[in-house]
C-alpha cells in the first residue's frame, strides 16, 4: 500500500489514469489547472494523449471526439469554463458519448472569485444545458475520495453512455492530504459495452439491447452516424414526434431507472439523530466536525452526506425526514439545493439552509449557530 | 489535550513557505505515520504580498481541514504577522524573524524572535534556505513531528545537489530552537 | 463514371437531400468523394465531421464514420478524433458561418497546430439553413435577409487567414471549375498536415434571389464564372482590378512537422493506452 500526500486535483489525475483515461483536452483555469498539469505529465507515460485546446468549448468537443474512437476521455475546468462547456455536455448527453467533466467550483457568478471555493454550480450541473436530459454529478470530500470517485465517474459514464460531472470545490482541489493508493484488486474498472453484431446490422441507438445500447468505436470497422439532432435508433435525424418522445424518455429512464445503483450517500451519527445536516464536498467535513461538537453538548445531530448530487438522493432524504425535527442544508452557495430537498421532505420537518457565497468555506461554527437557532424554534 | 496541532507558516510570496508546508505534511504522514493536511493561499499573493501555508497534524482523522486555532505561527514579514496572527491560540507559539518583524501583536502567546534569514545566510550562504531553517525551529518548538521525519521529507523534496546545504539549514534551525528553549526554561 | 464513383459512397436511402434545387453542395460533395476514391481510403477508416447548416448535413449522406456536431465546432471534434486515433482519415466539412464566424478560432488553431485534417468550406456567402442571413464572407454591398440595405461589412478572405495561421495546404476552387476542384481536393487529402480548401458555391435560393442572380442555378454558375480569376492571372493585377473578383488556385503548399506525429515522436513514452486492455 503506497501512501502519498497529494492535493485533490492531483488525486483526480491519478485516479483518472487508474480508471483507464487515455485522453485529456482542456483549457487552463483556476482552480482546476493542476488536473491538466498533472495529466500533461502523466498521460504520455501511459500512452495517453494530452492536448490544450483554444477554449473550453473546443476542449469538450475534442474529448467527445476521442471518446467516439473508444478512448476514455476527460476534461477539467471551473465555473466560467463550465458555462462554455454546456453546449457539448448537451451534445454528449444527446449523442450518448461517455466523458467525464471535472468542475472545480470557485466563486461566481461570472469570473467571480478565481481562488476561492464555492458550490455555486450544483444547479448548473443539473440544468445548465438546454433541453431535457438526466445527468450524473458526483462530489468528493477528500483526496482519497477524489481518487476513488473519479474512477466511479468514468465507470458510470461508460456504463450509462452519458457525460458525468465531477463537481468538486477549491478547498478539496487544493488541500493536500493522505492518499492511500488502493491495491488493484479493490478497484473495479468498467468499460463501455461494444456491439456483438456485424457492422451491417449495427445501430448505435438500438434499444433492443436495453436502455443503454452498445457503442462501437469509430475506426473499428463500424460505420455509423451521430448527430446532436433528435434521431432514431439508427442515429439519423428525425423530427417524428413519436420517435422524439421515445428518445427523450429513454435518455431520462436510463439514469432514473438505475438511480439506486448510481446514488451514493454517507451517514454519520444519523441513527439516533433528531436533527440532520445535509452537506457535500468540503462542507461535509465542516458538518462532521459540527456533529462531533454538538454531540459533546448533548445535541443529537447527524450528517447525511451526498456523494452523488444528481440524480438526487430524494428517497433517502424523504426517509430521514420522517424522524427529524429539522434538516439543515450546509453548502457554499445561497441555498441552491433547498427546494430540491424540500420537495423530498414534503413538509415532514423544517428545512433550513446555512449557506455562504462569500468565497469562504462554511465552518463548523456557522453550522453550530444554525443548530442553536433550530433549538430555539423547537 | 488537543488532538490536533495547527501550524501556519506565513511571510511573503517567494520565501518558500508553501514548500515548507508540504514538507511538514509529508514528514507527518509518510515518515511519522500521522495524519496531516496542508493548504495554502492561492493567486497573486502566492507570488508576493502576504502569503501563508497551513498544516494540521493529528494522530486521528483530520475532519475540518482549515486552521481555526493556531498552535504555532511563523511570520517572516511584518505584514504577514499583522494579518495572520489573529487565529493564534492564547497559549500558542509565535515565531518571528527578529530582523523583519519589529512589532509583535499583543497576546498571551509565547513569542520567539529569531534572526531566521540571517541564520540561513550565515550557515548556508543563501537567504533562500530560510524556509528550511524555519522548519528546524518548527520541528523543535512544536514537538509534533520527529527530526528524522522532517529531515527525510526535506531530502526527498529539495532539488538534487542541494541536499547538503538544506540539511545544514535544517540543523541550524534545530540548534537555535534548542538554545532558545533552554533559555526560556531558565 | 464521373457520378457513379461518387454514388458508391452515398447512403442512398437518405435521399432526397435537404438541399434546395440548384444548390451546389452536391457537386462539391461528389468532388470530395472522387478524391477519396482516388486516395483509396476505406469507408470504415474515413471520418467526416461537420458543424451546423446546409454543409452540416453532408455527413448524413455519406457512408463513412460520420459525426454531425454543433455550430462551428467540427474542427474541435475532428481534432479529438484524429489525435486519439491517428490512423483514421479525417475530413471536416463546414459552411462559411461555421468556419468564418462561430468557429473561426477553431479554424485558426487547427491550422496553427498543423494536425493532419482536411477542412473544406462550402462558402456560399450566406446562412442558407436559417433563411439567408449575411455571413462573414458576404461581400460588401450584397443583400441578405439581415442586410436589406446592402452589407456594411467587408468580408474575410479565408485563404489568407488560414495561410497566415500556418496551414501547409491552402487552396480555393468553385463549383463551376469542377475538374480543377477534383485536383485541389485530392492534393488537400494527400497533404500530411492541416489542409484547407475554400470552395465557392452558390445558394440560388437565398443569395441568388436576393442579389439579382435569380434562383436559376445556371445564372448563378455563370456569375461565379464571370468573377473567378486564376491565381497566376491575378498576380499581375492591381488591387483595384481585383475588386469584386474571386481568385482561385493553390495559395500554400509547404512542409511543416505534423502535430500528432510530433507528439508521438517527442512526447509519448508508451505505445498503447490503456496498457493492459485491447484498444477495440
Amino acid at each position: 500500500m503506497k501512501e502519498l500526500v497529494i492535493s485533490g486535483n492531483e488525486a483526480i489525475a491519478y485516479g483518472a489514469i487508474r480508471a483507464g483515461c487515455c485522453f485529456f483536452a482542456g483549457y487552463p483555469i483556476t482552480p482546476s489547472s493542476e488536473v491538466a498539469e498533472e495529466l500533461s505529465l502523466k498521460l504520455p507515460e501511459v500512452g495517453g494523449r494530452f492536448i490544450q485546446m483554444e477554449d473550453e468549448i473546443a476542449s469538450l468537443a475534442a474529448v467527445i471526439g476521442a471518446s467516439i474512437t473508444g478512448k476514455k476521455a476527460m476534461t477539467a475546468t471551473s465555473g466560467p469554463g463550465f458555462s462554455l462547456m454546456q453546449e457539448h455536455i448537451g451534445f454528449a448527453a444527446m449523442g450518448e458519448i461517455p466523458c467525464v467533466i471535472v468542475n472545480v467550483q470557485r466563486g461566481g457568478p461570472s469570473t467571480g472569485l478565481p481562488t476561492h471555493p464555492s458550490q455555486g454550480d450544483v444547479m448548473q450541473a443539473r440544468w445548465g444545458t438546454h433541453g431535457d436530459h438526466e445527468i450524473i454529478a458526483l462530489s468528493p470530500s477528500s483526496s482519497q475520495e477524489c481518487y476513488t470517485l473519479i474512477i466511479e465517474a468514468f465507470n458510470l459514464s461508460e456504463e450509462y453512455r452519458t457525460p458525468v460531472i465531477f463537481l468538486t470545490d477549491e478547498v478539496i482541489a487544493h488541500l493536500r492530504e493522505k492518499l492511500v493508493l488502493p491495491d488493484s484488486k479493490s478497484i473495479n474498472v468498467v468499460t463501455r459495452k461494444k456491439p456483438d453484431v456485424p457492422p451491417e446490422n449495427y445501430k448505435p441507438f438500438d434499444t433492443s439491447f436495453g436502455k443503454v445500447p452498445p457503442l462501437a468505436d469509430f475506426g473499428s470497422g463500424y460505420k455509423f452516424h451521430i448527430t446532436g439532432l433528435t434521431h432514431d435508433e439508427t442515429g439519423f435525424p428525425t423530427d417524428d414526434s413519436k420517435k422524439t418522445a421515445v428518445l427523450l424518455k429513454r435518455l431520462q429512464d436510463k439514469i432514473i431507472d438505475n438511480r439506486d445503483k448510481i446514488v451514493r450517500t454517507d451517514n454519520f451519527m444519523l441513527d439516533d439523530a433528531e436533527l440532520t445536516i445535509i452537506a457535500y464536498g468540503a462542507v461535509a467535513r465542516a458538518a462532521k466536525e459540527a456533529v462531533l461538537a454538538a454531540r459533546e453538548r448533548g445535541i443529537k445531530l447527524g450528517l447525511f452526506r451526498l456523494i452523488t448530487i444528481w440524480p438526487f438522493a430524494d428517497k433517502e432524504i424523504a426517509e430521514i425526514s420522517k424522524r427529524m425535527k429539522a434538516i439543515i442544508i450546509a453548502e457554499m452557495n445561497m441555498g441552491q439545493l433547498r427546494t430540491t430537498v424540500e420537495s423530498a421532505v414534503k413538509g415532514r420537518c423544517n428545512v433550513l439552509t446555512v449557506g455562504r457565497a462569500d468565497g469562504e468555506i462554511v465552518t463548523p461554527s456557522n453550522i453550530l449557530e444554525k443548530v442553536k437557532e433550530v433549538g430555539i424554534v423547537h | 489535550m488537543s488532538k490536533k496541532y495547527e501550524i501556519r507558516l506565513s511571510g511573503s510570496g517567494g520565501q518558500g513557505l508553501i514548500l515548507a508546508g508540504k514538507v511538514l505534511a509529508e514528514a507527518a504522514v509518510i515518515y511519522d505515520g500521522k495524519n496531516a493536511t496542508q493548504s495554502q493561499s492561492y493567486g497573486p499573493e502566492a507570488r508576493g504580498g502576504a502569503s501563508r501555508s497551513e498544516v494540521i497534524i493529528s494522530d486521528e482523522e483530520i475532519i475540518f481541514p482549515k486552521a481555526q486555532n493556531i498552535d504555532l505561527l511563523v511570520a517572516l514579514t511584518q505584514e504577514s504577522c499583522n494579518v495572520y496572527s489573529k487565529d493564534l491560540k492564547d497559549d500558542g507559539i509565535l515565531l518571528v524573524d527578529s530582523k523583519l518583524v519589529g512589532q509583535v501583536p499583543e497576546g498571551k502567546y509565547r513569542v520567539y524572535k529569531v534572526p531566521i534569514i540571517d541564520i540561513a545566510l550565515k550557515e548556508t550562504g543563501k537567504t533562500l534556505t530560510a524556509n528550511i531553517v524555519a522548519l528546524g525551529l518548527v520541528t523543535e518548538l512544536s514537538g509534533i513531528v520527529t527530526r528524522k521525519a522532517v529531515e527525510s521529507a526535506i531530502l526527498s523534496r529539495v532539488p538534487k545537489g542541494t541536499e547538503e546545504i538544506n540539511r545544514k539549514a535544517f540543523l541550524a534551525g534545530i540548534k537555535k530552537a534548542e538554545e532558545i528553549t533552554k533559555n526560556s526554561i531558565k | 463514371m464521373y457520378t457513379e464513383i461518387a454514388k458508391s459512397y452515398l447512403r442512398k436511402e437518405k435521399f432526397p437531400s435537404v438541399w434546395c434545387p440548384g444548390c451546389g453542395h452536391g457537386l462539391i460533395l461528389a468532388s470530395i468523394l472522387r478524391a477519396i476514391h482516388k486516395k483509396g481510403w476505406k469507408k470504415e477508416e474515413t471520418v467526416m465531421v461537420s458543424g451546423i447548416g446546409c454543409a452540416g448535413r453532408i455527413p448524413g449522406y455519406v457512408d463513412f464514420c460520420t459525426l454531425h456536431t454543433t455550430h462551428g465546432r467540427a474542427l474541435a471534434f475532428a481534432t479529438g478524433i484524429k489525435f486519439a486515433r491517428p490512423e483514421l482519415n479525417v475530413i471536416a466539412v463546414m459552411g462559411d458561418g461555421d468556419a468564418a464566424a462561430i468557429g473561426g478560432n477553431h479554424l485558426i488553431h487547427a491550422a496553427r497546430r498543423n494536425i493532419n485534417i482536411t477542412a473544406i468550406v462550402f462558402n456560399n456567402f450566406i446562412y442558407g439553413m436559417t433563411g439567408g442571413q449575411k455571413s462573414p464572407t458576404t461581400p460588401r454591398g450584397f443583400f441578405s435577409s439581415t442586410s436589406p440595405y446592402g452589407n456594411a461589412e467587408p468580408p474575410f478572405d479565408l485563404c489568407n487567414m488560414v495561410k497566415g495561421a500556418g496551414a501547409v495546404f491552402v487552396a480555393r476552387g468553385t463549383e463551376y471549375h469542377l475538374p480543377a476542384l477534383d485536383t485541389i481536393i485530392y492534393k488537400a487529402l494527400s497533404k500530411n498536415g492541416f489542409s484547407f480548401v475554400d470552395v465557392i458555391v452558390m445558394c440560388p435560393t437565398s443569395f441568388g434571389r436576393k442579389n439579382k442572380l435569380s434562383s436559376d442555378a445556371t445564372q448563378n454558375m455563370e456569375w461565379i464564372k464571370s468573377i473567378s480569376i486564376p491565381k497566376k492571372k491575378a498576380e499581375g493585377l492591381s488591387q483595384e482590378e481585383l475588386q469584386g473578383k474571386i481568385v482561385i488556385g493553390i495559395f500554400a503548399d509547404s512542409l511543416r512537422s505534423e502535430f500528432v506525429e510530433y507528439y508521438e515522436r517527442e512526447i509519448l513514452k508508451e505505445g498503447k493506452c490503456p496498457k493492459n486492455t485491447k484498444s477495440d
